[in-house]
């Protein structure tokens, strides 16, 4: 499609978390849009599902980024980019007295050290070029939205938020914008580990004024407007992709 | 690992109950009190306590608190 604003085409765009989930499905529909693509995540028999299903040419490299060894080797064999998705993540459902130091930390390492490291090496490095985009991904959790349980994952993305409007200010300098997404419950491996029950989960789905939980490529399509020149006026900006939820 | 120190530890994630109320046999979904929360409270008292990853099917197919301790006694081997 000529003059389409949302074309990846010709960009080359780092998709981190790119083994399951959100990541993975960002991963596709960054390829469809015409992205070269680079994929990163711990599973190399999943990565490479992503890299089949993408159809497209696509570099991948294991990574566990919360080892300092493996983010060494990302960076080191990243090429420029034109932009970042930084989907790696996790989550846990947990009354705020049972949030020791440990688990906090656990979070943290995950949701928060590890992509603001990424992102501040990529800028260091110079790996992310002028008038690049990079996404964090975030949540509605810590920011739009309090419910229990959540106060360990939603402080770790909170402040995956906060430094994401710092880095909008500084990295402006070179063009770089940086924003996040900010979803609701999405469909993926990470709500099926049992402590919600599945009956809870299609209850709990109910709450959502547009009736249902959120899918990946609910979340993939407003990378992808992030990513490309559509948004190129926009810089510090958490989207709020939740069916309503937090209104 | 013993019942009642898990009745106590159990007892200890509700707030308005009386402890003096909880058994061995009390069944804990038809407390007023019980909650989704009081749930994910028991979940992570479980982790803490003993070690040991509960799911919550684990909660919704016990009946009485020794359901539940049943499950996290087989849990911990």
């Amino acid at each position: 499609m000529e003059n389409n604003p949302f074309s990846l085409d010709g960009k080359t765009i780092l998709v981190t978390g790119a083994s399951s989930g959100i990541g993975q499905t960002t991963a596709i529909s960054c390829a469809k849009m015409g992205a070269n693509v680079v994929i990163t995540g711990r599973d190399q028999g999943r990565l490479q599902t992503t890299a089949d299903l993408s159809g497209n040419a696509v570099t991948q490299i294991v990574a566990d980024l919360t080892v300092q060894a493996d983010m060494e080797n990302l960076l080191a064999a990243l090429p420029p980019l034109d932009g970042a998705v930084l989907c790696a993540g996790n989550s846990t459902t947990l009354p705020l007295q049972f949030g020791s130091r440990e688990k906090f930390d656990e979070m943290f390492d995950v949701n928060f050290f590890a992509p603001v490291e990424l992102l501040r090496l990529m800028y260091k490095k110079k790996i992310l070029q002028k008038g690049s985009s990079v996404v964090l991904l975030a949540s509605i959790g810590g920011t739009h939205s309090f419910m229990p349980g959540n106060g360990v994952y939603g402080a770790s993305k909170a402040a995956l938020n906060s430094v994401m409007k710092y880095a909008a200010r500084e990295y402006a300098s070179r063009k770089i914008r940086v924003n996040s997404i900010c979803p609701g419950m999405v469909d993926t491996p990470l709500i099926h580990r049992g402590t919600i029950t599945e009956e809870q989960l299609a209850e709990d789905a109910k709450r959502y004024p547009l009736g249902r939980y959120g899918k990946p490529e609910d979340i993939a399509n407003g990378a992808i407007y992030l990513l490309s020149d559509a948004s190129s006026w926009l810089t510090g900006h958490d989207l709020v992709i939740d069916g309503g939820f937090s209104i | 690992m013993n019942i009642q120190e898990f009745i106590e530890n159990f007892a200890a994630q509700f707030d308005d109950t009386d402890v003096a109320d909880f058994t061995a046999e009390t069944k804990f979904k038809q407390l007023d009190e019980w909650s989704s929360l009081t749930a994910l409270s028991v979940i992570a008292m479980v982790d803490d306590e003993y070690d040991v990853i509960i799911k919550g099917n684990d909660i919704i197919n016990s009946e009485t608190i020794q359901d539940l301790y049943d499950v996290v006694v087989k849990l911990h081997g």
